[in-house]
């Protein structure tokens, strides 16, 4: 541990850190446009310059200088205070100044260090240089004569998007941040590089001109669109979300957000159910709550508990699940599920259904076998993990399944189950790579799961993970890769079939059957609504997409950013998601709704706040008391050899910007689609 | 290159820099044009010496003669086992490629140029490390000029002491110089170091067009070294130290005298376009500062300007210098510095003549 002396003032140092880290442990903050800590040292702004000694006698750049035993680092002299105002005037002299009109205003980096290294006038008589706009795609906005040439979106993309698609063209002056053929940036965490622009040349497209950060409200939350559960700030004004941008967690996005997380926000004030709504001679009318319950209490006392069932899908919060169980349990049902994509994972045993690796446990992997998963689209934070993996560790990956670009090589193995099987018997030579590896992994996801076959090729992958070894002291390199928010929190309290229950194909085929007469659904919209038959349909959710069309009774509920839940990411983590705003008209908290249906049933739950309904689910699971922590699983025994059919697996993700009722109603996520899914990619910037 | 002890298996690597692109210089070009044998020679004998199988030539891609030249002499001399596996049949394998650039003067920067080499765009690395702890492919490499690994054959063969023998204290041995502009007779000739400016001149390029009293001034070492009016130039030494002591440089020892017909401010304003056109464009106060201190200079050949623009132009390149990535930027601004502290009374005069409306209305292109 090298001694260094900031300011004055000696600090032990770890090895190998740069003077500029050494400052900032130091309490010394350096300006800087160019460092970021995620990304390689440019090292091209020259705003971090200090003085050092030993050394030549001139002001060096402290992002990229090694630490050396006895350096004596100065951040505020005389010689390193002109040398940053003199960086600071260069930055100014070619940037406009249109800070009342630019979004980045307020949050801006160069605004903020002018402030402490500005001029106060311009000595600068030239004419400015003024640089052409660059088309980005529907998410990025340009303004490229703000651009300050600190290339972080370049290394961005290079280094952890792997969409090595921006770069700088042309020299000196005429330098320029470009996608070289005026292409979209083609990745689904392209708008990360907003937030890393330090300046106003890259800014957000669909939030231009809404709004300025000073009239936000933040509030710490947790984002559903996948199953990562990534953290978030959710910027809201009065009653609407304009804002969605990732928060600090380094065991879960880093600090990296997806698009559609980021993107999909738009949606929350449209086609929103905000009133109860009643099937009249074949058409949904608005009604009251009174009226709703009403309608549903007829059909329940009609009926009896084995004729009744309940669906949750997947955006739900664990408290309303757990409420909608007991609510289902109290009228004499066991017909419940969670599952509705049909993923055949089993409630029982916790480490057959959680990414036991933990997501930034894949960083450490050196072999990973990809199976029925593209994690590109189910969850772009992970595969950027496993991007880091294969960049900074040398990680081998190999598929078996469908065949796509994720960022880094992958050696597509085959198709399907027969290849699953020739590695589980060894038979096949990544057996041998996968056992020889210190930290192997196995990634299901549910193209794998999700099909009739889902059960034996669980067992099947179980029985690779037990036949090379991928469980080890301290290590666990078995992992299944949801794609559904709430997926890992009902099986955590149980939300499947109870004893002679049915699962979700029993509960659709019954209602086909004319066996089941009540199908509740929480928020599912994924199930084939034709087959429910003639059953009268309960809908409860926030967004008109199938479930709400199909529904006898609607029951508006409160989408992610209105409602405090509980959720579980695929690594089994549990996170508070909170309340930003309030949900739109009659709507209420989904938990609420459940438990005052439940009077009306008479099957009173006796719930008076949230926090009742969490006090029993901790009794009930005492996972749910550790909040913001994986509880590790034990590795018991699970799956039930079977025979696997001969389908090869598909992604269940089709198209990474419309996955649930959120993402399908946002506008954005249309423009995404169109651009970058519907085969309209090459729309360069000169079209429209 | 790391001591023996210390090395670690990876492939050392000798490059030459045959970039040449310095206004005013030409020595290399003329080594290459006419005796490319003694660069394949010399390249063995660095590359034997720091334990290089490999050496690789980066030609400055306007040289295309020159390159031509110098694959000729390279063919020749593994047709004659001079160099390859087991060159001169010494049990040494040495490897010579020819790689020519694209035209960037940038390039000759040394992590430029392997930046290029490498195949990827020529913008200079931050240092450290440096190329000998990892420079080409990140291994240990020696970037050395043409004129330093031509020179080796002859020192070997007559003694470092016959050529330490020349020149001053610390200033020893042969130079190249590149004599051009307003003389008789513009020249490359390899003379001892320390040698008189003036007698330089004189004796190899038939003195200043006019006659020494017609001189201005002499830019010493290639265009980014600072310019030296006619008083400094009667004495002075062309050798580091001396040069130094005036806050100039030997530079690539190209001498170009400039005599009172020319406009010493559009000249330097010539050079300040040049290194605003050269700029990379990675680091802020190159790329800014650059295109700034060329749009101030355009203004002062016209004298369309402030008394107080010439103090915020000197601040200016003050606050340029030293604060880049690699040297280029110091380049730019010396020669601005230069004509500052010598021809200062000139640009004032000029502004002041201009106020009267008088000035010349010549532009600096």
């Amino acid at each position: 541990m090298p001694k260094v002396t900031v300011d004055g003032v000696e600090i032990e140092v770890p090895d190998g850190v740069t003077a500029l880290q050494a400052c900032e442990m130091a309490g010394k903050e350096i300006p800087r446009f160019c460092y970021h800590e995620r990304l390689s040292v440019a090292g091209n702004c020259r705003m971090c310059l200090v003085e050092v000694s030993p050394g030549p006698p001139k002001p060096a750049a402290s992002c990229a200088l090694p630490i050396n035993e006895g350096m004596e680092i100065k951040t505020d002299t005389e010689m390193v205070r002109n040398a940053r105002n003199g960086v600071m005037e260069f930055l100014l002299i070619n940037h406009p100044l249109d800070c009342p009109i630019c979004d980045q205003g307020g949050e801006c980096d160069l605004q903020d260090q002018a402030m402490a290294y500005g001029r106060d006038g311009s000595r600068f008589h030239e004419h400015k240089r003024a640089v052409k706009d660059k088309h980005m795609g529907p998410l990025v906005k340009t303004i490229m004569t703000r651009c300050i040439h600190c290339t972080r979106c370049v290394r961005f993309a290079t280094e952890i998007a792997g969409v090595p698609e921006l770069g700088l063209l042309g020299r000196g002056e005429h330098a320029e941040i470009t996608t070289y053929l005026e292409k979209s940036l083609d990745s689904e965490l392209s708008a990360n590089v907003i937030d890393l622009c330090p300046v106003g040349a890259l800014t957000s497209k669909p939030y231009a001109f809404v709004s300025r950060p000073w009239e936000l409200e933040r509030t710490e939350s947790i984002d559903v669109l996948d199953a990562v559960g990534a953290a978030i700030r959710v910027d809201s004004r009065q009653t609407e979300v304009l804002r969605v941008l990732p928060r600090l967690n380094e065991d879960v996005n880093e600090e990296w957000l997806g698009d559609k997380s980021r993107y999909a926000c738009d949606a929350l004030t449209r086609q929103r159910l905000d009133r109860p709504y009643v099937r009249r001679d074949g058409k949904l009318q608005e009604a009251s709550w009174d009226e709703a319950f009403a309608a549903i209490a007829d059909k329940v006392k009609a009926s009896s508990g084995d004729r009744i069932a309940a669906i949750a899908g997947d955006l739900c919060d664990t408290e309303s699940m757990f409420a909608l169980k007991q609510l289902m349990g109290a009228l004499g049902s066991s017909n419940i599920d969670c599952r509705q994509d049909g993923a055949k994972l089993p409630a029982g045993s916790r480490a057959a259904y959680l990414m036991n690796t933990g997501i930034a446990g894949l960083e450490d992997t050196d072999a990973v076998l990809l199976v029925g998963t593209n994690p590109r689209w189910e969850a772009p934070l992970v595969n950027t993990r496993l991007r880091k993996a294969w960049l900074q560790g040398g990680a081998i990956i190999a598929s078996v399944g469908p065949q796509t670009d994720m960022s880094y090589p992958v050696d597509n193995l085959g198709a399907g189950p027969d290849t699953l099987k020739s590695i589980a018997d060894g038979l096949h030579p990544f057996a041998e790579t996968l056992r020889n590896a210190e930290r192997p992994a196995v990634i299901v996801g549910m193209g794998a799961l999700a099909r009739d076959d889902g059960a034996a090729v669980l067992a099947a992958v179980r029985a690779l993970a037990d036949s090379c070894n991928l469980v080890r002291d301290g290590w666990n390199g078995f992992n299944v890769l949801h794609t559904a928010a709430a997926r890992v929190g009902g099986l955590d309290i149980g939300f499947v079939p109870g004893e002679g229950g049915r699962d979700v194909a029993g509960i659709v085929s019954g209602a086909g059957a004319g066996e089941i007469d009540m199908v509740f659904l929480l928020g599912a919209d994924e199930i084939d609504m034709s087959g429910l038959g003639d059953a009268f349909v309960v809908y409860q959710g926030h967004h008109g997409d199938a479930g709400a069309h199909r529904a006898d009774v609607i029951l508006p509920g409160a989408a992610y950013t209105e409602k405090n839940g509980t959720y579980v990411n695929t690594e089994g983590r549990v996170q508070l998601a909170r309340q930003a705003v309030q949900p739109p008209g009659d709507a209420r908290g989904d938990w609420a709704i459940v438990r005052a249906l439940s009077g009306v049933l008479g099957a009173g739950l006796d719930y008076v706040a949230l926090g009742d309904v969490r006090a029993a689910m901790v009794a009930a699971n005492p996972i749910f008391d550790n909040v913001d922590q994986v509880t590790a699983a034990d590795w018991d025994d699970f799956g039930e050899p079977g025979e696997m059919g001969t389908d090869s697996f598909e992604s269940p993700v089709d198209n990474y910007y419309m996955t649930d009722p959120i993402s399908r109603a946002s506008e954005t996520m249309a423009e995404c689609t169109r651009e970058f899914v519907a085969g309209d990619g090459g729309r360069a910037g000169t079209d429209g | 290159m790391p001591p023996e002890e210390r090395r670690d298996g990876r492939p050392h690597y000798l490059v030459v820099n045959a970039d040449e692109s310095e206004p005013g210089t030409c020595k290399d070009r003329e080594i290459m044009r006419y005796d490319p044998h003694v660069l394949v020679e010399g390249c063995l004998i660095a590359g034997f010496a720091m334990g290089a199988n490999a050496a690789y030539i980066y030609v400055r891609g306007e040289f295309y003669a020159e390159a031509s030249h110098m694959q000729q002499a390279i063919d020749e001399a593994y047709e004659a086992g001079l160099i390859g596996p087991n060159a001169c049949r010494s049990g040494w394998d040495m490897d010579v490629y020819l790689h020519r650039g694209a035209g960037a003067y940038i390039c000759g920067e040394e992590t430029a140029l392997l930046e290029s080499l490498e195949g990827k765009k020529g913008q200079p690395r931050l240092k450290p490390p440096f190329p000998a702890a990892c420079g080409l492919y990140g291994c240990p490499t020696t970037v050395n000029n043409v004129e330093t690994i031509a020179v080796t054959p002859t020192i070997l063969r007559r003694g470092s002491s016959w050529f330490a023998g020349f020149g001053r204290e610390n200033n020893t041995g042969t130079k190249i110089f590149s004599i051009s502009g307003h003389v008789n007779n513009p020249c490359n000739v390899e003379e001892e170091m320390s040698i008189p400016l003036k007698e330089l001149i004189e004796k190899h390029a038939g003195g200043v067009r006019g006659g020494w009293d017609n001189l201005q001034a002499v830019i010493p070492g290639g265009s980014s070294t600072p310019c030296l009016s006619k008083s400094i130039c009667d004495n002075i030494l062309m050798d580091f130290d001396s040069l130094r002591d005036h806050s100039t440089g030997l530079g690539t020892a190209a001498v170009i005298v400039i005599d009172k017909s020319a406009d010493m401010i559009e000249a330097i304003a010539r050079l300040s376009h040049f290194y605003r056109h050269e700029s990379c464009g990675q680091c802020t106060p190159c790329r800014e500062g650059m295109g700034w201190v060329y749009r101030v200079m355009k203004r002062l050949v016209t004298g369309d300007a402030e008394i107080e623009e010439i103090d915020m132009l000197w601040e200016v390149t003050k606050q340029i210098e030293g604060h880049t990535i690699c040297a280029l930027a110091d380049g730019g601004v010396w020669p601005v510095q230069g004509l500052i502290r010598h021809f200062r009374p000139e640009i004032e005069e000029r502004i002041l003549q201009r106020k009267k409306g008088s000035a010349p209305s010549q532009a600096a292109e």
